[in-house]
């Protein structure tokens, strides 16, 4: 609450209801087709009616484990790799490029290469979008380490800390909210991959294929439904992982 | 006229013979043949320093001098190229030190508490968690500090936060203190008042104590011996005894001799400046 004036404290959703106006405002003038355009109150309900044992909650469901464990498979592998190329800088230096060119290569063109190894199943989506977030993962991690503060690894060292000690003791923590930095931008990412990899030939459910499905049979309000289910998915999960690195990394940024 | 306990300041003769301050007693840390280059610049060429024991030195000099190499190099966080470096006649491996950084936002463990920045070289040495919580406490007792240490470094003013980082240095019992100018970054009301801790400190702790200062007052105040250093490459330009009584006060910075003394260091300052 905003103490010098509680109304304050509303601001935020003005701009909500400014959109939803807008919206309203839209319908009401006919500036697309209303087939194309279905008011908010029929989008609700059908995100309402979807996500209380609809399909949409099962689609949503599957959207959201595909996300966890790619982003797990590429936590997994992308922290202890960057921990161990960050310490070794002229590693990290000569293995530098590559990991710059396949994080700058969009993870979809990929996509094909992927369904060709892994076929049409679930792990080619979960494969390369942990391919994708991995990367992001592991140059944020790699920079953590390398950009540890040096006056506190000297302060250690004149403590008399081994190498190693330092590692654990010092840049270890001293990555960690790069890390978590890496850790968001990977979920974003690992999402993307996911629901746009749920579009392809093959798939039979997910947030991807609701909306692709949706438009298909010219399901507007399901469509839209779908497409705010997938916004407060990724919406979600940015500020569950924000909550985790403010109390966990609660000296970051200070 | 001058009085006579100033006729210790004369500048004395810089051949080296002999590096520590005139009528000091048994050296602490001896220094001999000490090299430094950095980029090309010689930094040190056959450098020789005593450090008596149990004084309270501060180093002072022309900026870039090498104040703070030198005792960075003393303490082994640089290497030096060529040259000895003795505790007591140990090595620096053999030898228990204290470091006080300038930067003691970028010093302190800031995941920890304060309690536990303070007993992180405790158990980097292995000291079980009672004793480590006894040690702390006695040090904090000693010390008189009104900190609650259950805080996070960020959530203190800078004069707390160097506090916590020279009770991190002290409570290993260090043989001794390195402080790399701890207070330029604090303002000068607490600057005063850090000055009057590490004062009492050093008084009841009887460590010897090598202070980099970039304050000629603060370096004279605290001091026993005032190591004034030339341009590089780096050489004693003066090596001066301050014999007012401890504790000093505030009197103590209008005492006629303190003033002189300080006269004579910028005299020797400003020469090396001119150079």
């Amino acid at each position: 609450m905003n103490r010098e004036n509680p109304l304050l404290s509303l601001l935020p959703f003005v701009g909500v209801v400014g959109l939803i106006l807008v919206w309203y405002i839209g319908v009401w003038i006919r500036i697309v087709d209303p087939v194309l355009l279905p008011t908010p109150h029929s989008t609700a309900a059908a995100l309402w009616k979807g996500m209380m044992g609809g399909t949409l909650y099962h689609d949503f469901l599957r959207t959201v484990s595909r996300t966890l464990i790619a982003i797990a498979l590429a936590a997994a592998t992308a922290i202890p790799l960057g921990i161990l190329l960050g310490a070794n800088e002229r590693l990290y230096r000569s293995v530098e490029f590559i990991i710059e060119f396949f994080r700058s290569t969009p993870a979809s063109a990929l996509f094909p290469l992927f369904l060709v190894i892994f076929g049409v199943g679930d792990k080619t989506k979960i494969y390369v979008a942990a391919f994708g977030a991995a990367l992001v993962i592991l140059f944020n991690v790699a920079y953590g380490v390398m950009n540890a503060r040096k006056t506190r690894i000297l302060a250690a060292k004149v403590m008399g800390a081994s190498r190693w000690v330092i590692m654990r003791d010092v840049v270890l923590w001293e990555s960690m909210p790069q890390t978590f930095v890496g850790l968001r931008n990977g979920v974003s990412l690992a999402l993307v991959i996911v629901v746009v990899a749920e579009m392809f030939i093959g798939s039979v459910d997910g947030l991807g294929h609701r909306v692709f499905e949706a438009q298909q049979l010219f399901e507007m309000p399901d469509m839209y439904a779908a497409i705010f289910a997938a916004g407060a998915l990724g919406y979600g999960l940015n500020v569950i992982l924000l909550r985790i690195e403010k109390r966990f990394i609660h000296w970051s940024g200070k | 006229m001058a009085p006579a306990n100033l006729r210790l300041l004369e500048p004395t003769p810089l051949a080296n013979a002999f590096p520590g301050p005139a009528g000091a007693e048994r050296p602490h840390i001896t220094i001999r043949g000490l090299c430094k280059r950095f980029q090309g610049v010689t930094i040190y060429d056959q450098f020789d320093l005593d450090v008596p024991r149990g004084k309270f030195v501060s180093v002072f000099g022309p900026n870039g001098c090498g104040k703070s190499t030198l005792i960075n190099m003393i303490a082994g966080l640089i290497p030096c190229d060529a040259g000895e470096i003795l505790f007591d006649g140990k090595t620096l491996a053999q030898t228990k030190i204290g470091y006080v950084f300038q930067n003691y936002r970028e010093a302190l463990f800031p995941w920890l508490s304060a309690f536990a920045n303070i007993e992180y070289p405790l158990k980097l040495m292995g000291v079980g968690k009672a004793e480590r919580r006894e040690k702390v406490q006695a040090l904090v007792d000693h010390m008189g500090v009104k900190i609650d240490l259950a805080l996070y470094p960020y959530e203190m003013s800078g004069g707390q936060q160097q506090l916590v980082s020279i009770m991190r240095a002290l409570v290993v019992d260090p043989e001794v203190l390195f402080l790399d100018e701890p207070f330029s970054a604090l303002d000068y009301e607490m600057n005063l008042f850090m000055r009057e801790q590490l004062q009492r400190l050093f008084v009841e702790t009887g460590t010897t104590m090598v202070l980099v200062s970039h304050d000629l007052e603060e370096a004279v105040y605290l001091a026993d011996y005032v190591l004034l250093l030339s341009r590089r490459p780096g050489r004693i330009a003066d090596y001066p005894c301050v014999p007012m009584p401890r504790p000093r006060d505030g009197q103590t910075l209008s005492d006629p001799a303190f003033v002189a003394l300080k006269g004579h260091c910028l005299d020797i300052f400003q020469r090396e400046v001119r150079r």
